[in-house]
């Protein structure tokens, strides 16, 4: 899983079928040192996670492992929503903090 | 499926059931004419490789758990072949297993 | 599979249904001499038995069969670790991950 901000969400009314009453946010990329990297991610979502959570999301055919987005064209979902995570003991993010 | 050599054994006594008793090797990604790709992957040993083998990686679930019988262990990398030799499109020798030593890249 | 080395963890309490009382780790790919890859990702701890914290030297399965090693194998993982290393070689040297902040 990657950590990434939930930085919009999008709406496309034109799709594939399977893809109606999905969530779809637009994720961008963080590393562990909580930088955002140029790198821009749409996913589905299955946790309620919305604009300006950090988030981890899983891609691949484990995307497809849930629910929501069992055999549908899915290769991205959000699967937790991050309240805070440290590196080598120290705090890099919290979501409660100011 | 890619070629790696193997470069060496992983001991880890904890770790998940479905890989005790199994042997770990640790291997370095290769391309076709022997450069490393710079990856590294830990395999499971399908055919008793050892150190030194060039050795043909299967890295696909479905294929590995057929391999080793197990339907749900988590288990992607294994060592299913070692090369004896390797023929390039002009019929050259890119490696063979009784050298043990690369004969030289495509291009010489 | 490929070798990390653990750097941190992920506290998360909203997560999807299955996922309950796992731990997320933070891994750092290594190369074969034990040195940071780049691209950290977060990874799901396979088992209760394999209790692992920042410095550790584990080995991680990527892609659907991650799942498969937690208590519930349907669930959306797609890194995993799977086993904490005690020895790994590379041409008879042993393979030891970068120190912190090296």
């Amino acid at each position: 899983m990657l950590i990434a901000k939930v930085v919009g969400s999008v709406v496309a009314s034109q799709k594939d079928e399977k893809l109606e009453n999905l969530k779809l946010l637009v994720l961008q990329v963080h590393g562990h040192e909580n930088v955002p990297k140029d790198q821009y991610v749409v996913a589905v979502d299955s946790v309620q996670a919305g604009v300006g959570d950090m988030v981890l999301y899983a891609t691949g055919s484990s995307a497809r492992q849930t629910r929501l987005t069992d055999g549908k064209p899915c290769d991205a979902v959000v699967m937790a929503v991050v309240d805070s995570w440290d590196v080598g003991g120290d705090n890099v993010y919290e979501k409660w903090a100011g | 499926m890619f070629l790696a050599d193997v470069i060496g054994t992983v001991v880890t006594p904890v770790q998940h059931p479905s890989l005790e008793s199994k042997r770990l090797l640790h291997l370095r990604c290769l391309n076709p004419d022997g450069t490393p790709t710079g990856k590294a992957r830990v395999g499971i040993d399908g055919c008793g490789a050892g150190e030194g083998d060039r050795v043909i990686v299967l890295d696909e679930g479905n294929g590995g758990r057929q391999l080793v019988g197990i339907p749900n262990a988590p288990i992607k990398t294994i060592v299913v072949g070692v090369v004896d030799y390797l023929e390039t499109e002009s019929g050259d020798l890119a490696y063979s297993h009784t050298q043990r030593e690369p004969l030289g890249s495509l291009n010489d | 599979m490929y070798l990390c080395r653990v750097i941190g963890r992920v506290v998360a309490t909203e997560r999807y249904e299955g996922l309950e009382g796992v731990s997320l780790q933070i891994v750092q790919p290594l190369d074969e001499d034990g040195n940071d890859l780049g691209g950290s990702q977060v990874a799901a701890v396979a088992t209760s038995e394999i209790s692992t914290g920042p410095g550790d030297f584990v080995t991680c399965v990527d892609g659907r069969e991650a799942a498969l090693v937690l208590p519930e194998t349907y669930v959306p993982v797609d890194v995993a670790i799977i086993g904490f290393v005690e020895e790994a070689t590379n041409r008879g040297a042993l393979v030891r991950p970068a120190a912190e902040g090296a």
